[in-house]
């Protein structure tokens, strides 16, 4: 494959989230806030992009049997270097994503693209495969906590964009978008966008609809 | 013994892992189609955080924590910066050591369990409650009961949603929404259900 194309594909083609069901857990929990999604969506695109590359560096002196846990080992000590650089570089944040930093490692998306394409490829398509999946990863959280946040709270990034009622604006902030329910819905409906937008990706039906009129069985 | 039946009620419904703290979302929803697929995984979730978290609380207290090593004559060591990889190598090799006695001495569950066992250790429930336990500094029973309380917890909300899929797939859903993307909205309506036990002081 060429350079571009892994990089390009998995931001919506190919996206780790809305399509192969990857990495939702941290999707739907840490989007509330846009700054925290941001330092999550670094954090995790570093973590799955070094780790495609030293998995595919060692690929071929790994024991197929083993490979699993050497994987985990790998992802493991990243994972602990960068929760170590959060709490020295920015602690706030790094207790407001609380055990979240922790799950990167369990993260089935850096998991799932050492494991489905690192193992088969050199290290250099490996790094960029990590990337792109990376920032397939972010574009869907940074959307959905743009949402989140400008209709739940009023602002983006703790700058006040839509002036808040409570304040003497005109806008009624919507609670329902600060709880964890609604980035199922955000997702949910970005992947019926995505699927509009190409239709390759729709799943096909377990059965199909019977037409109830005449006029419908007929056309 | 009242303490550890509301803290066992708590983790199951008010702070379920998967429809109030998200976690184990990717095998939630892929494993969802069937019932009887969701409910074994689900036994294997409870067994594997019953002796997970505990022993994972056991390494906290005794060897990772400022000071823990004092009874080996160190109680200057401090190795909590090794938590993360000590915990999922814990989770990594009791799933290891489980598959092998489980094929051995219970081939029944072995065989129903099948692929599930090894994907457990990449299910982010496992990790995510010991991840707490550390967090909420809980003792060796409590970290039993939560252990036990987080994975019924999970094996009843995926198993519900697998109820509600195997009814779904009669309907007729539009065709972007089909599939993952209805089974979104559906979990989004699961959660704000679960959200109703929220408040519940036990």
């Amino acid at each position: 494959m060429k350079t571009k194309e892994l990089l390009i594909t998995p931001l919506l083609r190919n996206n780790p989230i809305t399509l192969q069901i990857l990495g939702i857990c941290s999707a739907l929990a840490v989007t509330s806030q846009l700054s925290v999604t941001l330092v999550m969506c670094i954090a995790l695109t570093v973590v799955a992009a070094l780790s495609c590359f030293f998995v595919s560096i060692v690929r071929n002196h790994i024991p197929g049997n083993i490979r699993i846990i050497v994987q985990m080992t790998i992802i493991a000590s990243l994972v602990i270097l960068v929760d170590q650089v959060l709490k020295a570089v920015a602690y706030d944040i790094s207790r407001q994503l609380s055990v979240f930093v922790g799950l990167i490692i369990t993260n089935c998306i850096v998991m799932g693209r050492c494991e489905a394409f690192a193992m088969k490829n050199p290290p250099l398509p490996s790094l960029l495969d990590g990337i792109g999946n990376g920032l397939g990863y972010s574009i869907i959280l940074i959307g959905v906590a743009v949402v989140r946040e400008l209709l739940g709270s009023g602002s983006l990034l703790g700058y006040n964009i839509l002036p808040v009622a409570s304040e003497g604006g005109w806008y009624v902030p919507n609670g329902l978008l600060l709880l964890p329910p609604s980035a199922f819905f955000i997702i949910g409906l970005m992947i019926w966008g995505i699927r509009v937008w190409d239709k390759s990706q729709v799943e096909e039906a377990d059965f199909e609809m019977q037409p109830n009129t005449k006029a419908a069985q007929e056309a | 013994m009242e303490y550890y039946l509301s803290l066992f009620i708590r983790t199951v419904f008010v702070e379920n892992m998967a429809l109030a703290f998200f976690l184990g979302m990717c095998t939630f929803l892929a494993v969802s189609k069937k019932i009887s697929a969701a409910f074994g995984l689900g036994v294997a979730v409870v067994v594997v955080q019953v002796i997970t978290v505990p022993v994972n609380n056991l390494l906290v207290t005794y060897v990772l924590a400022d000071g823990a090593l004092s009874w080996a004559g160190l109680p200057d060591v401090d190795l909590s910066f090794l938590g993360l990889i000590t915990y999922i190598g814990v989770i990594a090799a009791l799933v290891q050591i489980l598959e092998m006695v489980l094929d051995k001495y219970v081939p029944v569950l072995y065989n129903a369990l099948g692929v599930f066992l090894p994907l457990i250790t990449v299910n982010c429930a496992i990790l995510g409650s010991s991840l707490f336990m550390v967090e909420r500094d809980y003792n060796f029973a409590e970290s039993v009961v939560f252990g036990a309380g987080s994975g019924v917890g999970w094996a009843l909300a995926i198993t519900a949603l697998a109820g509600i899929r195997e009814k779904m797939k009669y309907s007729d859903v539009p065709e972007g929404l089909r599939g993952l993307g209805i089974t979104f909205i559906i979990v989004g309506l699961m959660s704000l259900g679960f959200m109703s036990f929220g408040g519940i002081d036990l």
